[in-house]
C-alpha cells in the first residue's frame, strides 16, 4: 500500500513540475517579449530622418554614433580576429592537448571571458587614454573591446577547428600535403562558417557594450569622427547620453535602431550556422 | 630528392622485420613481406591484428601518431623510406592511400582531384584540367560527374565518393596505391565497381589492400598475407593460401572457424 502512495506522490510531483516549469517558461517569454514591445512602441514613432542621418545641431542625431559604432567594430574585430584565429589554430592543430601550459592557457582564456566589462574599461582608460596619451579615442575603445572579445573568438574558433573530422586532415597528409597546406587548404575552409559565425557574434558584443566605452571613447555625441584617434560615441552610448540629458524620445528611438542592428547580426549568425550544419550533415551521409 | 618528378626506381615493396610500438603496446612483431610490382596484394585477418597499422607504415602515416616507434626496414624499389633523407611529402605523392570511410574534402569535385597537383606546384589551368579528367577516367567515375565538376563532392553517393577518393589519389601519379578496407562501407554494386577498377589499375600501379572480406581477397588478389595478433602467419599466392594453407591458424580463419 505504501508503495502505491509513494508512486502517486512522485507522479504528482512530476505533474506539478511540468506545470511549474511551463509557468516559468511563460514568465521568461513575457519578460522578453515585453522588453522588445516596449522598446518598439516607445521608440519607433520617434525615428526621424534628422535623428538618423541629420547633422547634430539644435536637434540631436545618431549619425556620429553610427559611424563610431562601425569604426569600433572595424578596430575591435580587425585586431582581435587575426590574433584570435591564429591562437585557435595553435591550440587545435599544434598544441598537445594535455600539456600543463596549454591547460593553464585554456583556463586563462575562460577566466578572461568572465571579467566584468567595466574592469576592461578601467584597463583601457589607464593604458590607452592615459599611458599612451591618446586621450579619449575610438581607437583606444576599439582596442579595449578587442581584448574583451578575444577569448570569445579563440574559444569558438577552436571549437570549429576541432569539429573538422580527423579523416580530412589524414586525407590531405596522405596526398603529400604538409601541415601548413593542410591547415590552410582543408581545415580552415571546412571551419569557415563556424569561424565567421563567431566573428559576427563578437561584433554583437561590440555593438552592445557600453561600460568599456564610457571610460575610453569620451562620449562625444555631436561630432562626426574623422579618424580612429577622434573621440566619439556609439549607439549604445547615445542611449545612455540621451536618457541622462533630457532626450527620452531620442533614447527610445536609438534603442530601436540598436535592437534592429543586434538582431540582424544574430540572424546572420544563425543563418550561417544553419548552412554549416547542412554541409556537415551532407558529409555524414557517406 | 628535391625534384618533384622524383620516383622510386621500382614499385616493389619489401618489408623486413618491421616492429611497431604504440607507446608500450607492440602492434607489429617482426613482420616481413614482399609485394611484387604491379600486382595486387591483399592483407587479411581479424580486427585489431595490425593490418591497417602495417599499411599505414608504408606511407608513414604512423608518423602522425604521438608515441609511435618503428624498427626494421621498409624498402620501396630498394629505397629505405624511413631513411633520414626521405622526403615524406614525395613519399606520399608516390604512395597514395584510400581510407575505409570516403573522405572527400568539402569542396568541388574538380578541386578535390586537383588538390595533390596543386600541392606540388601545378597551377596552369590546361595542365590541371588534363590531370583532373585523366584521373577521373582512370577511376571510372568521369562519365558520372563530367557535367558537375564544379559542384560539391559531398553531394555524391558513398560509392561515388570512394571512387572520387581513388581518383584524387591517382592525380598525384602514385606508383603504389594503399587501400584500407575501401569497400567496407559500401553496397555490393559499388563494391563490384571498385573491384573491377582495381583489376584494371594494377597494370599501372602496385596495389596493397586491407580487406575483411575473404571472398574479395580471393577474387582480386594475386598475393595474400594473413595477419594475426601483429604477425604475418602466412603469405603466398592467393590460390595457395586459400586452397592449400600451410598453417593450421590460416586454415581455421579462412574456413570461418574464428574471426
Amino acid at each position: 500500500m505504501s508503495d502505491l502512495k509513494a508512486f502517486r506522490r512522485s507522479r504528482n510531483f512530476f505533474a506539478s513540475l511540468k506545470i511549474t516549469s511551463m509557468v516559468a517558461l511563460g514568465l521568461s517569454l513575457v519578460a522578453l517579449v515585453s522588453i522588445v514591445l516596449f522598446v518598439l512602441i516607445r521608440g519607433t514613432g520617434n525615428i526621424t530622418f534628422q535623428l538618423l542621418f541629420g547633422r547634430y545641431g539644435t536637434s540631436p542625431s545618431i549619425w556620429p554614433a553610427f559611424l563610431g559604432t562601425l569604426l569600433l567594430i572595424a578596430v575591435a574585430v580587425g585586431a582581435a580576429a587575426p590574433i584570435g584565429i591564429a591562437s585557435a589554430i595553435f591550440l587545435s592543430e599544434y598544441a598537445e592537448r594535455d600539456f600543463w601550459l596549454i591547460r593553464c592557457l585554456r583556463i586563462a582564456t575562460e577566466t578572461l571571458a568572465g571579467i566584468p566589462s567595466i574592469v576592461y574599461g578601467l584597463f583601457g582608460y589607464l593604458v590607452f587614454v592615459v599611458a599612451c596619451g591618446w586621450g579619449y579615442s575610438l581607437l583606444g575603445g576599439g582596442l579595449t573591446l578587442a581584448i574583451m572579445i578575444l577569448p570569445l573568438i579563440v574559444r569558438s574558433t577552436e571549437e570549429s577547428l576541432l569539429a573538422v573530422p580527423m579523416a580530412l586532415r589524414e586525407g590531405s597528409y596522405a596526398l603529400g600535403a604538409g601541415k601548413v597546406r593542410t591547415i590552410f587548404a582543408v581545415v580552415l575552409p571546412s571551419a569557415s562558417e563556424g569561424i565567421l559565425t563567431s566573428l559576427i557574434l563578437a561584433m554583437g558584443r561590440v555593438v552592445s557594450e557600453s561600460a568599456v566605452l564610457i571610460m575610453t571613447v569620451g562620449m562625444v555625441v555631436n561630432i562626426v569622427p574623422v579618424s580612429p584617434l577622434s573621440a566619439g560615441t556609439s549607439l549604445a552610448l547615445d542611449i545612455y547620453y540621451f536618457a541622462s540629458f533630457g532626450y527620452p524620445e531620442e533614447a527610445s528611438a536609438t534603442a530601436v535602431v540598436l535592437l534592429v542592428f543586434v538582431l540582424s547580426l544574430n540572424l546572420l549568425a544563425f543563418l550561417l550556422a544553419r548552412l554549416f550544419e547542412r554541409k556537415k550533415g551532407l558529409h555524414g551521409q557517406s | 630528392m628535391d625534384n618533384l618528378d622524383w620516383a622510386f626506381p621500382s614499385s616493389a615493396v619489401e618489408v623486413k622485420d618491421l616492429t611497431l610500438h604504440y607507446g608500450p603496446y607492440e602492434a607489429l612483431k617482426r613482420v616481413s613481406l614482399k609485394a611484387k610490382a604491379k600486382e595486387l596484394t591483399a592483407l587479411i585477418g581479424p580486427s585489431g591484428c595490425g593490418k591497417s597499422t602495417f599499411l599505414r607504415s608504408l606511407n608513414r602515416m604512423n608518423d602522425l601518431i604521438v608515441g609511435c616507434k618503428i624498427e626494421g626496414q621498409v624498402l620501396i624499389g630498394g629505397v629505405d623510406i624511413y631513411a633520414k633523407k626521405m622526403d615524406v611529402s614525395l613519399l606520399r605523392k608516390r604512395v597514395g592511400m584510400v581510407f575505409q570511410k570516403p573522405n572527400p574534402f568539402p569542396m568541388s569535385i574538380y578541386d578535390n582531384i586537383a588538390f595533390a597537383p596543386r600541392t606540388f606546384g601545378i597551377r596552369k589551368k590546361e595542365e590541371l584540367d588534363a590531370i583532373v579528367i585523366a584521373s577521373l577516367r582512370k577511376a571510372s567515375i568521369f562519365e558520372e560527374v563530367k557535367d558537375r565538376l564544379r559542384e560539391s563532392a559531398l553531394a555524391l553517393s558513398g560509392g561515388q565518393q570512394q571512387r572520387l577518393c581513388i581518383a584524387r589519389a591517382l592525380a598525384a601519379s602514385p606508383q603504389i596505391l594503399l587501400l584500407d578496407e575501401p569497400t567496407s562501407a559500401l553496397d555490393p554494386i559499388s563494391t563490384a565497381k571498385i573491384e573491377d577498377l582495381l583489376a584494371v589499375l594494377k597494370s599501372t600501379v602496385t596495389i596493397i589492400i586491407v580487406t575483411h572480406n575473404l571472398q574479395q581477397a580471393g577474387r582480386i588478389a594475386d598475393t595474400t598475407a594473413f595477419f594475426l595478433l601483429g604477425e604475418i602467419v602466412e603469405s603466398g599466392t592467393t590460390e595457395d593460401l586459400f586452397r592449400r594453407p600451410k598453417d593450421k591458424r590460416t586454415e581455421n580463419y579462412i574456413t570461418g572457424r574464428f574471426g
